[in-house]
Formats: structure tokens, C-alpha cells, sequence
């Protein structure tokens, strides 16, 4: 059904972006004046459908600067296909040339120095103008969130998700689904959603105590659009209550329920659906199985593993489309529907260069607009990066950020141990650059955020680590939950990704002594992010805080904790 | 995770037990198999149970199954200390032949349902459901 030619196409678009070398020798102003606005919005309007989607914002409002992962480990059938495809490969795969933008944007290697050539990426103003833009060209193109918008930054928690609501309101979305905003608590989140002017999608939100359908969310929703009726499915994230807090939505209960979506899928069709949508947190790994096992989704919009690929990935008659996170890009796929069914497509993955898209002026004075209470607070500058030295989170294993959290909690809590979940969002610093409070709270932010100190034993550490280990590298993509390895300080380690649980994880030391974890012996470990109710503790962004202000300036030397084999 | 005292202490003792657990428990599945299927041969078709991929709270993990037509279905949690967890008998008038309910379930197994047909053949379906610390996820 979908043609060579289309998929040329979509490789095409994305080649668009791609500029000249050399970006040693290139100025910030030489390299985007090799990008222009107009270059990164060309696409040649096709077939009759619009879709814009976006997901994964984590309430970044103002542009960033996101080097993606290093190393993201593919296990079993998925291993060596993307997204688990990284850096100089992950280039040569699709074209991209070094020291391109697109180097820059989607791949993790020189991030410092092409980030001085192409300056930071995001921010919802400008998001705004792309989706203007593609409106202009398309007055009734889908805007579709994936969902973890209403968490992550400062104003986020302390409006309770409000500021970025009334941020993405002002964007006029069609349609989203869900996962950190139930971390808000269920009341809050029914507060908003009651009053949402789009529909709140989610077929696998179920009522936990009846095991029904909850009323709050409607599975799916229809549109009429250049003539073709549209249904988009919602999926949202399926392990809320295990990744996160369930006693914060105890209502509720989730799950993948694929043999549901099949029969929503058959549902809509049923009432003359002529394109199937899936807008999906599941993450990019589980909708390539879901999309094997259902059938007649035609387009799945990928989330929650803030993967960003420019080229949708085909299973089946079903593409698979991934638009990263942060605010970093936006993808657009015009879709050519005739006679009941989608005939064929066009994507880009549109990178948003925060300094060649111009900011929409409303949507930029409405986000001053929510920051001004609290402005003071945000800019004030804690400490700043050393030279040498480049905040990160994103990858498998321990990125920079985690592993200064992981100092702090083991300095400021007088532990032996640290531990720090292996979330995938938290911006990146620059070198030699303030570190605000902002920035502090942009990779800490969340509801239950206390940092508790407390005992375990060698070998319940050990269980822990083969546990969020099998969470991620289980070979059955439905078991795994799509975060990265816990962070862990004080404390080395071996890993064989391709190995099952319990045999995983081996060789745990303390590398201060070089002396092997006893397994009986019982050690002090700080974390924080606990899903357990009543956890007590300072919360982590003042542990964070404390600890950058005695340093005043931090340098993070590389991680050598962990030895990865398997991959 | 985990990570209260409380919880520690629990997990650290669940996880002690659960290592002595899975041959007695497999032997005592089998067994309880055995009994209702006399050791005839176990088709594939015609059975479908539902239940999901991970708990999200192992005490009460809810499951369904459905098998038209049938005399008789049992529910074996095969990595629990007692794995036999319902048998649903459905006389010559029940409309249809599917149950539900929640089961406890002591850690990662399979759960596996078996039902026996009115010309005495049987069929089964089994799930792995996965129960987890969690809490990392993101």
C-alpha cells in the first residue's frame, strides 16, 4: 500500500534540513543562516488530511538545550533497529550529515560545540508558529498531544499543570492523552480535564474498582476533516500505578488492553471510519507490538520513550510516527485517504531551532505572562557548570545530571548508596554556564519528590537493580515500562542486557574502597521519587540546590561506574 | 521501588521466600492440572484469557476467560504456594461460558486457564503476569 516512493519522500523532507559541514569553523550566525524558517516548514502540501503531533513537552514552555541519548539499548527482535540506533549510525541510517543541524538535533556526539553553532531548540512560541504555518497551508489539519505536558518545570508544579494548559489552549489542540499528568492526583486532573475545550482520550483508562471503561476519559473521538471521517484512538500510558504513585489515582487502573483497541478499532470502522488514528504513550517499542497484533490502525503517533526519528517506521499497513520531546520537534503527515483507506503519505519531523523560527508573539507574551509571579525565583543563579563540564540525562544508563544527583544525595544525606529513577526528560546544561533554579527544577520537578534515607541490604539492592533492569530490557516489549536504568552513586556495577532477570546485574562495589557490595551487609541509601505514600524527606530539588550552592562551580567527571556486556 | 522501612524489610523477606518457592509451586500446578484433565492431551483453541502483562498491585490482579461452549474451566496461578484459584462449572442453559475475577498472586508467573469440553477434550491458554517493584519509570 505504501509505496518506495513515499517513504523517499519522507527521507527527503528530512534531508531538507540537512546544511553544509564543518561546524568547527562555523560562527552561530554562519550555521543558521543556513537554516531559515521557510526551510524548515517547506513541505509540498499532499493528499487531504493534516496531522500535526507533539508529545512529551514535559512543560518546557521556553526553548532548551536536549542532547539526546548516547546509548539506548534495543534487546531481542528490537535490538539494532531504531530507535536503538545512536549517534555516527544513527547519522548514516538516514543521511544525515555531520555537523549538520540535524546532527545537532538528533544525535548525541559534539552536542556542546554544534550547540554553540545552532542554539537551543524549543520553546511553545515558536511551536506555535509551525503550527500556524501547516494551519495556513491546511485550515483544518489535527493537532494531537501525546501527553506528559501538564509536568516537569517549576511553574508546572507550583500552578498545578495550569500555566501549561493554559499555554497549549492557546494552540488549540484536537485531541490528547495521558501519563505524568496523573501524577497532579486524580482530582486535579478531572478538574482540568472537565474543562479541557478538546477531547481527553484514553481507551485503556479503566475504573479500578468495576474494571470498566472510566467515564472521565472517552476512548476515542471522530472528525470530519477535507472530507474524510477520522477517528483518533487514545492509548495512554499503560503502567501509571507501577512507574508512578498509584495511590495519587487510585480510581483508575490502565494496562495495554490490545484486544480493547482491536475492538475499538473494529468499533469505529464499523461507523464508517475511513483513517484510524492511535495517539499512544506507550512508548515507541510497545506500539511496534501493539501495531502487529491489531489491525487497521493506519497511523500510530508515537510517545512516552521520547524518541524522535525522521522517518515513520512501517509495520504492517501501520506507520509508526516519533516526534521526540521537550519541544524539540513537531511532525507533520499529510495523508492521501481515498475510497475508505489511507493510499499513502508524506512526514518531516520539523525541528524547532528556537533561533531561526520566530516566536508567535501572543503565545510568547502569555508564557511571560505565567512566569512573572515567579521570575525571581527562576533566574536566580545557584551555581554554574565547570568548562569541562555538560549536564545531561538522557541515556541508559547514568547520564552527568544523575550522576551529580546522585552526589548530592549521598553528601547532603550522609549516605553510603544513592539512588535516582531513570526518568527521560530533564534539559541539558552547557559548559561554563548558570545553573538557575529553574534549571534545577526542570530535571527534579514532580509530586512526590522527598528524598528519603533509609537501610538495605546488599542483596535487596542487588533485587531492586535486576528489577528496573528487567523494565527495560525484557525482550517482550510489553513488559517493559520505557524508562532508563536507575541512576545509581556510591555504588559500580556490571550489566548483561541480554541476559533474563536475576542474572543481569553482577560485579556491585563500592568503588571509594574497590570492596564487593555483602550481600547480608546492610548500607545506607538515599533516593528520592519513591512510589510509596507517606515517604519522608526534604524534597530533592533542595538537596540539588544545597549542594550546586557549597560547590558554586561543579564539574561532573565521566562515569566509569558501570560496565555494560550484552549489547 | 519500594523504599519505605516497612517496605524494605517486607520485599526483602518476599524475595528470600519466592526463591524457595517455584518447585514446589510447579509441582503442585502440575498436579492440580493432572486432576482435572486426568492427562489427556490440551488443545490451544477456543480459550482465550485476559489478563494484563504486569499487575498493578500483585494482591488483586483481575483476569477473565472465556471459552464457548465449554463444561468447565479452571484457574491455576502456577507460581502460588496453593495455585488452584476457581473452577467455573456452567450447566446446559448458561447463555455463556466465561468468567471473572481477582486472584493474589505471590510474585511473576504464569496464570493458566484450562477448560473441558462436553465431548471430554480440553484447551488451554496461559498469560505471564509480571509483578514488579516498579517506581522508575518515566
Amino acid at each position: 500500500m505504501i509505496s518506495r516512493r513515499d517513504f523517499l519522500q519522507a527521507s527527503m523532507a528530512a534531508s531538507a534540513i540537512v546544511g553544509a559541514s564543518g561546524f568547527g569553523n562555523w560562527g552561530r550566525l554562519a550555521a543558521q543562516q543556513s537554516l531559515s524558517q521557510s526551510d524548515l516548514l517547506q513541505f509540498d502540501t499532499f493528499g487531504n488530511v493534516s496531522l500535526i503531533h507533539i508529545t512529551d513537552i514535559h512543560a518546557q514552555l521556553k526553548p532548551i538545550w536536549f542532547r539526546e541519548p548516547e546509548i539506548n539499548l534495543g534487546v531481542g527482535s528490537n535490538k539494532g533497529h531504531v530507535p536503538h540506533i545512536t549517534g555516527a549510525d544513527f547519522r548514516k541510517l538516514y543521511g544525515i550529515a555531520d555537523g549538520s543541524a540535524s546532527h545537532y538535533a538528533l544525535s548525541y556526539d559534539d552536542f556542546t560545540a554544534l550547540g554553540q553553532a545552532y542554539g537551543q531548540m524549543g520553546g511553545m512560541d515558536r511551536v506555535a508558529t509551525v503550527v500556524n504555518s501547516i494551519r495556513a497551508e491546511r485550515p483544518d489539519a489535527l493537532l494531537l498531544d501525546g501527553g506528559d505536558t501538564w509536568h516537569g518545570s517549576y511553574t508546572c508544579y507550583h500552578t498545578e499543570g495550569q500555566d501549561v494548559v493554559n499555554i497549549m489552549n492557546l494552540l488549540k489542540p484536537d485531541a490528547m492523552t495521558f501519563h505524568w499528568e496523573f501524577t497532579l492526583g486524580s482530582d486535579r486532573v478531572r478538574d482540568i480535564v472537565n474543562n479541557l475545550p478538546f477531547a481527553a482520550l484514553g481507551q485503556n483508562i479503566f475504573d479500578a474498582e468495576w474494571d470498566e471503561p472510566a467515564e472521565d476519559f472517552a476512548p476515542y473521538k471522530f472528525f470530519e476533516r477535507g472530507g474524510v471521517k477520522i477517528a483518533v484512538i487514545g492509548q495512554a500510558f499503560p503502567y501509571m500505578p507501577i512507574a508512578n504513585p498509584g495511590w495519587m489515582f487510585p480510581e483508575y487502573s490502565f494496562g495495554i488492553r490490545d484486544q480493547r483497541m482491536q475492538e475499538m478499532v473494529d468499533e469505529v470502522r464499523g461507523q464508517g471510519a475511513e483513517l484510524v488514528v492511535c495517539l499512544s504513550h506507550n512508548g515507541f517499542d510497545v506500539d511496534k507490538k501493539m501495531a502487529e497484533r491489531v489491525t487497521g490502525i493506519d497511523v500510530i503517533l508515537s510517545g512516552h520513550t521520547h524518541d524522535a526519528l525522521p522517518e515513520p517506521v512501517l509495520v504492517g499497513e501501520t506507520i509508526i510516527v516519533a516526534s521526540g520531546s521537550n519541544g524539540k520537534f513537531v511532525s507533520r503527515v499529510d495523508l492521501d485517504v481515498r475510497d475508505g483507506r489511507m493510499m499513502g503519505f508524506r512526514h518531516k519531523l520539523i525541528p524547532i531551532f528556537s533561533d531561526v523560527i520566530t516566536p508567535d508573539a501572543d503565545v510568547a507574551a502569555a508564557i511571560d505572562a505565567e512566569r512573572a509571579p515567579f521570575l525571581d525565583d527562576l533566574t536566580e543563579v545557584i551555581g554554574k557548570t565547570a568548562d569541562d563540564t555538560l549536564l545531561y540525562r538522557r541515556g541508559n544508563f547514568n547520564g552527568s545530571w544523575d550522576d551529580l544527583i546522585c552526589e548530592a544525595l549521598i553528601e547532603e544525606r550522609d549516605a553510603d548508596i544513592s539512588l535516582s529513577p531513570g526518568v527521560r526528560w530533564g534539559p541539558s546544561i552547557m559548559p561554563d554556564q548558570d545553573i538557575t533554579r529553574e534549571d534545577i527544577w526542570n530535571v527534579t520537578s514532580m509530586t512526590y519528590p522527598n528524598a528519603y534515607r533509609t537501610e538495605m541490604t546488599g542483596e535487596f539492592i542487588h533485587t531492586i537493580m535486576e528489577d528496573v533492569a528487567d523494565n527495560l530490557f525484557n525482550t517482550d516489549p510489553y513488559y517493559q515500562q520505557g524508562g532508563d536504568m536507575v541512576r545509581v552513586g556510591g555504588m559500580g556495577y556490571r550489566i548483561d542486557v541480554s541476559k533474563p532477570i536475576g542474572e543481569r546485574i553482577s560485579d556491585l562495589t563500592l568503588p571509594r574502597t574497590g570492596e564487593a557490595i555483602d550481600p547480608s551487609k546492610t548500607y545506607v541509601v538515599a533516593g528520592w521519587a519513591s512510589v510509596n505514600e507517606g515517604t519522608e524527606g526534604p524534597p530533592i530539588w533542595d538537596v540539588v540546590e544545597n549542594h550546586i550552592r557549597k560547590k558554586g562551580t561543579v564539574s561532573v567527571a565521566p562515569n566509569t561506574s558501570v560496565t555494560v556486556a550484552g549489547a | 521501588m519500594k523504599l519505605t522501612r516497612r517496605h524494605t524489610l517486607m520485599l526483602a523477606a518476599g524475595s528470600a521466600v519466592a526463591a524457595l518457592l517455584p518447585m514446589r509451586a510447579a509441582a503442585a500446578a502440575e498436579e492440580a492440572i493432572a486432576a482435572f484433565t486426568g492427562g489427556a492431551d490440551v488443545g490451544s483453541e477456543g480459550i482465550t484469557l485476559t489478563a494484563p502483562e504486569i499487575a498493578e498491585n500483585g494482591n488483586t490482579v483481575p483476569i477473565s476467560v472465556s471459552a464457548p461452549g465449554a463444561e468447565a474451566i479452571i484457574i491455576i496461578a502456577a507460581g502460588n504456594p496453593e495455585p488452584g484459584v476457581a473452577t467455573f462449572n456452567f450447566g446446559p442453559l448458561a447463555a455463556a461460558q466465561a468468567g471473572s475475577t481477582r486472584i493474589r498472586l505471590a510474585g511473576t508467573q504464569d496464570v493458566v486457564a484450562i477448560a473441558r469440553m462436553p465431548d471430554g477434550s480440553f484447551v488451554q491458554a496461559s498469560r505471564e503476569v509480571k509483578v514488579t517493584i516498579g517506581g522508575c519509570g518515566g
